[in-house]
């Protein structure tokens, strides 16, 4: 253990310091505060890529180190955002809405600026008065709560009812999945209070800052998610890396083996899977102010899925490797997506990247659960010489008259 | 003496095939028990019912001086209440070093956050490597235990079980792929274990049986066939016609 412990503390030192290199590199390219060569969408592009490392860190510890694939980390992450949202949507409308009726000859009353604000935000919908789920988005403090009870209290009831029955394995992820697709199929319904497919927008405006250009605005949301995912990635390394991170793996490999052990397995899987959705709010809760708009299609499954072909491809069951495959994939797959890579022309076809991005992506995913399951991070091992010994067809003992591993399992 | 674990009448089936058919086993709180018998007997499909994988269609399972149920238990409480088992073919956590699966086996808190602020404590790493010595992995502690030779990886359950402190050992087949060497000091650790705790060895190889010197359980088609010393079964006639004599 001791081995592994230092091997852990130095890729755990190695990685918070690129971070802080990175973070003040991209701060001194920045429009906001340094010479501008980074335009400040880069910027926000950046900082919400910073998030999405932190979701994958909280994927990677679901399930790379305990073997749950949840399809439905994404979910909390999109929650998170929403939640966080709902305070920045009413708080901003509440100001604008303050400044226009402050000309009016008689002071409005508080009723009034609330109806206002409720036509401004629901108007797209068809009404006019606020849900009951808006009752504490006039407070920023509880809304900061709510990014992680929600995510959380979702996860405990879903998990507590999955693990309880002993589900596992394929039927966990489809359960997950399903859960997913039943969320984003809500939020999309115009009635739900979070008015349906409209989203949540102008989310990139914070109340109070208006004056604030948001070349700054949007250095100091990088910064924050700078230091979320340092935070997150020390709480993850603490998380595995001592007796509870060898149970998560044992559970991972051989959780009847745990159980006879002693560990009540479901409520680890329980605590974990919880866990890490209030850690996924929190991601999302940092990511959707500088993306300025979150809607359904945030939530729908096939990002949960993107999530875990991230992790996969960056090498699951290490936090680097997580930290590593949603940076590159999902910066890749903006450029890509984005039109910015120029297209093949073959002659007979041009292969349009917009629509062959996918197709790249899901057999880059193939490949490496194939040939290379431990992902990009894989290599690091190569680096560290650290390849995995043969395991088979070894003598079983350590004597010449022992017998051999075939015929004891006979 | 009064018995820690009574089975008495219990039987299950699967798809219709009764592996386990109206057995009933008790033991002491320091007794060494043998269990033979032919392939396919039920010997191990004994053990995951006292272990609670598997549940029985009828019959008692009764423990320890509260007369505890253990039907309905699960496994990880079943084993928190001490009993510990060793697979027929070995599983250690293969990922992980010789020190962490002693580590996590070692008799302590289970619950998650009670593990989750879990300090290595210098008593625990002091337990660990005197476990070690006793399965003679003192200079592998630190290797991942997937690089362990078959037998070392028997020792290093072994080792494991003996770290949980259960009051109750059930062994399945420990000395396969051991050499005649690392049988005897198999057997050693095990009678030894049986001076304080009940002790069941499922084993096939009479040699062993006979070193540990102890009452033989014969078991056929789920049922008890025989009982008694290992002289006075291997005499039984059934006994010779259903396994010795195959
Ligand atoms: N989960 C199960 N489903 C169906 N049949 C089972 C199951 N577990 C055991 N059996 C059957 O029950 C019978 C008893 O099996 P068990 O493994 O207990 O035998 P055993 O005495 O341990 O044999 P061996 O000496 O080969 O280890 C076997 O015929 C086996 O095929
Ligand atoms: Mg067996």
């Amino acid at each position: 253990m001791q081995r592994a412990y230092q091997g852990r503390n130095r890729s755990t030192v190695i990685f918070l310091v690129l971070l802080a290199v990175f973070t003040l590199t991209v701060t001194v390219l920045s429009e906001g505060v340094g010479n501008g060569m980074i335009s400040t969408s880069f910027v926000k592009t950046l900082g919400k890529t910073l998030c999405l490392a932190l979701v994958a860190i909280s994927m990677d510890l679901v399930w790379g180190y305990a073997g749950i694939l949840s399809l439905g980390h994404f979910a909390f992450f999109g929650l998170g955002g929403y939640m966080v949202g709902m305070w920045l949507m009413y708080e901003r409308t509440r100001e604008i809405v303050a400044t226009s009726l402050a000309d009016a000859p008689i002071p409005p009353t508080a009723q009034e600026v609330s109806d206002a604000v409720a036509n401004q935000i629901f108007g797209v919908v068809g009404s006019a008065e606020f849900p009951l789920i808006w009752a504490f988005a006039d407070s920023l403090a509880a809304q900061l709560l709510l990014v992680v009870l929600v995510p959380g209290v979702l996860a405990g009831v879903f998990g507590w009812l999955a693990f309880r029955s002993r589900v596992a394995g394929v039927y966990l992820s489809i359960l997950t999945q399903a859960m997913t697709l039943a969320l984003s199929l809500y939020l999309f319904q115009n009635d739900n209070g979070l008015r349906g497919n409209n989203g949540l927008s102008g989310l990139q405006n914070i109340p109070g800052l208006a004056d604030v250009p948001q070349a700054l605005v949007s250095v100091w949301f990088f910064w924050g998610a700078a230091f979320a995912l340092g935070a997150g990635y020390l709480l993850a390394v603490w998380v595995v890396s001592g007796k509870f991170g060898s149970v998560l793996r044992g559970i991972r490999d051989d959780e009847a083996r745990v159980r006879f052990l002693g560990y009540p397995v479901e409520t680890y899987k329980l605590v974990l899977f919880t866990g890490t959705a209030c850690l996924a709010g929190i991601a999302g809760a940092l990511y959707y102010p500088q993306a300025g708009i979150i809607n359904p299609a945030e939530l729908a499954p096939i990002a949960s899925i993107y999530l875990a072909v991230w992790v996969a491809i960056g090498g699951r069951g290490r936090l680097y490797g997580a930290v590593i495959g949603a940076g590159l994939v999902s910066l890749v797959s903006s450029w890509f997506t984005g039109g910015q890579a120029p297209d093949v022309p073959l002659g007979f076809y041009t292969i349009k990247w917009v629509d062959w991005w996918l197709v790249v992506l899901g057999l880059s995913f193939v490949m490496v659960t194939l040939f290379a399951p431990k992902g990009i991070g894989g290599l690091f091992d190569l680096l560290e010489r650290r390849i995995a010994p043969d395991r088979h067809g070894a003598d079983l003992g350590p004597d010449q008259g022992a017998l051999r591993e075939k015929e004891a399992s006979e | 003496m009064t018995s820690l674990l009574e089975v008495s009448g219990v039987s299950v089936s699967f798809d219709g095939f009764r592996a386990i058919n109206n057995l009933s086993f008790h033991i002491g709180s320091a007794e060494m028990r043998a269990i033979i018998g032919p392939n396919g007997a039920g010997k191990t499909t004994f053990m995951d019912i006292v272990t609670g994988k598997t549940k029985p269609d009828e019959g008692r399972v009764i423990w320890g001086e509260r007369s505890l149920s253990l039907l309905g238990l699960s496994e990880a409480r079943i084993a928190r209440e001490g009993v510990g088992r060793k697979f027929q073919k070995p599983t250690v956590f293969e990922d992980q070093s010789v020190q962490e699966n002693l580590l996590m086996a070692l008799r302590n808190r289970r619950g998650p956050f009670s593990v989750l602020f879990y300090k290595t404590r210098p008593d625990h790493l002091a337990r660990v490597v005197e476990l070690a010595e006793e399965i003679g992995l003192s200079d592998q502690l630190q290797r991942t235990s997937g690089e362990l030779s078959h037998g070392q990886k028997q020792w290093l359950e072994i080792g494991m079980l003996l770290a949980q402190e259960p009051r109750l050992l059930l062994v399945d087949e420990p000395a396969a792929g051991m050499t005649p060497a690392e049988r005897e000091h198999t057997t050693n650790i095990l009678v030894e274990a049986a001076k304080t705790r009940a002790v069941v060895v499922v084993e096939h190889d009479m040699e062993f049986v006979r070193r540990l010197g102890c009452k033989v359980t014969v078991l056929h088609e789920g049922a008890v066939l025989a009982e008694g010393s290992l002289d006075h079964v291997t005499a039984n006639k059934e006994v010779i016609d259903v396994y010795l004599g195959r």
